[in-house]
């Protein structure tokens, strides 16, 4: 079986379009609201959305940070490897803030449980939304659902979604890898 | 930030020695997200809910066992305390004894500081939880050494190439023996510096420079670790120096030896100072000194050993 390209760089960039035009409907002038990406693949499209944001409204100030939600997983003592955590860095407070988390793939929703729960370490935001690139339906562990959605997608559990990144040396496109692939 | 697949290579923390660079390396990059942590409004995270780890100090300590308790209850373990004073081991149980009794109690990590050197080394050989030395007689205390590097790091950009004396009790200090390894497994350079009496014959073999006059020593590092008399540990029958005042004289740091220096160098001590007489408080306050952020690094660093080690036990295999 080989690899599916489920989004190539063309409609990455007309999807990356749509969600910052979605969140600019709901955001405004972001001045009441901040995106977080979570570490560590999320970071890439946080940082892809935010500049897109920020190039289309340039005055508008969007606060913008990463969180780490590996001390906050629930697998720490069946995960098949060891967790070594990244860098959080958010410097400022999320008290009465409309927040965005954003990853890459939604897939069991445990990673976000985790982000959700080192996201109120910073404050109590007013309303946390959940932007994410694919989602992976139907494999939910967790009653957490997307607000905004790049590609939603069905796959078996077998199957693993690989994003990829021009800024990760990569190129900018989305696979769908079966198991006899994964490296 | 590089992506670790790999934890720490052993499953408990009984010296540096022990420890290959790569442990070394991301205990300290572990330590700088703790450090983030530490930095944040609540300060703590749930990573270690379940982890039970027992603080055993046979001898005194107010610094280390705060710190190693403070960075179990930052990280959500639950945490017994044992000092051997007021307990059992003055009725005449053994140390397996005694251990073995409070595992019975599912604790899955101890932290334990004894007067025997090896005394850490001889309970992994009985008991199946994860030991940390929290300092083991005049032999390894691995936590200090590695927060001393961390503070380095965090001061001078990294560890690698720089020059660091050690002064003072060299025979008596488990500090300066950590100190040793795990600087030089960093790639600094390391010098003892005291007095013939207080420096091990064969230090050489280390791989240390010994020199015996201090403003010689001082001109040639980056940072001088100041240690203090351990005079709990020295034999009582032996005279080391002739008179404290004479030791403070010859070795101990006042601000106009550290002023008259070509160059700012780092002033650290592992505490308790003796203030006048190793280092004198105006020194000791000084700008050049990073003694109090040695404590803070302190918290972070253990943390970090103690996320790491639980994790390494997690996945013996």
């Amino acid at each position: 079986m080989g690899q599916i390209t489920l989004i190539d760089s063309k409609l990455l960039n007309l999807i990356l379009d749509r969600l910052c035009y979605q969140l600019i409907e709901n955001h405004n002038d972001f001045s009441q609201s901040a995106i977080i990406g979570l570490q560590p693949r999320g970071v890439f499209l946080a940082e892809h959305i935010v500049e897109r944001l920020r190039s289309i409204q340039p005055k508008s100030t969007i606060l913008y940070g990463v969180l780490d939600p590996t001390f906050y997983r629930d697998d720490f003592r069946i995960a098949n490897r060891p967790l070594t955590g990244h860098r959080t860095d958010i410097q400022f407070s999320l008290e009465n803030k409309h927040v965005v988390l954003i990853d890459d793939v939604l897939f069991s929703g445990r990673t976000i449980r985790a982000g959700l729960e080192g996201l109120l370490e910073f404050g109590r935001p007013q309303k946390v939304e959940l932007l994410t690139l694919i989602d992976r339906r139907f494999t939910r562990e967790l009653p957490i659902e997307p607000n905004y959605i790049g590609k939603s997608i069905d796959s078996y559990d077998n199957q693993k979604v690989k994003v990829m990144w021009k800024k990760d040396g990569g190129e900018d496109k989305v696979l769908l890898l079966t198991e006899s692939d994964k490296q | 930030m590089k992506e670790s697949n790999q934890g720490l290579s052993v499953q408990h923390l009984l010296g540096i020695k022990d420890l290959k660079r790569n442990d070394i390396d991301l205990i300290l990059q572990q330590a700088d997200l703790f450090k983030e942590v530490l930095s944040r409004p609540i300060k703590k995270v749930p990573s270690l809910r379940d982890v039970t780890v027992a603080n055993l100090f046979f001898e005194n300590s107010t610094r280390t066992r705060l710190s190693f308790e403070l960075a179990e209850k930052r990280l959500s373990a639950d945490v017994v305390n044992f000092s051997a004073s007021g307990s059992s081991v003055k009725k005449g149980e053994t140390l397996v004894d005694t251990v073995n009794n409070i595992l019975a109690m599912k604790v899955d990590m101890v932290v334990m500081r004894h007067s025997a050197p090896g005394a850490c080394v001889f309970l992994q050989r009985h008991i199946g939880a994860s030991i940390i030395n929290a300092g083991d007689g005049t032999h390894e205390h691995p936590t200090q050494a590695l927060l001393d590097a961390y503070s380095i790091r965090e001061k001078l950009g990294s560890v690698e190439g720089k020059k660091v004396v050690i002064v003072g009790d060299i025979t008596h200090s488990r500090v300066a023996l950590s100190n040793i390894y795990c600087l030089q497994k960093l790639g600094a350079e390391v010098m003892v510096c005291g007095p013939t009496t207080l420096i091990p014959k064969h230090i050489q073999s280390l791989g240390v420079k010994v020199e015996h006059n201090l403003r010689k020593a001082l001109e040639w590092c980056d940072v001088a670790n100041m240690l203090r008399i351990q005079l709990e540990r020295q034999d009582e029958s032996v005279r080391y120096f002739p008179s404290l005042r004479e030791y403070t004289m010859q070795y101990g740091l006042d601000k106009k030896l550290l002023d008259s220096l070509p160059k700012k160098i780092v002033v650290m001590h592992p505490g308790p100072i003796n203030r006048g007489v190793e280092i004198t408080s105006d020194v000791a306050d000084s700008d050049q000194s990073i003694i109090l952020e040695q404590v803070e690094n302190g918290v972070a660093v253990r943390m970090a050993v103690i996320y790491l080690l639980a994790q390494s036990r997690l996945h013996k295999h």
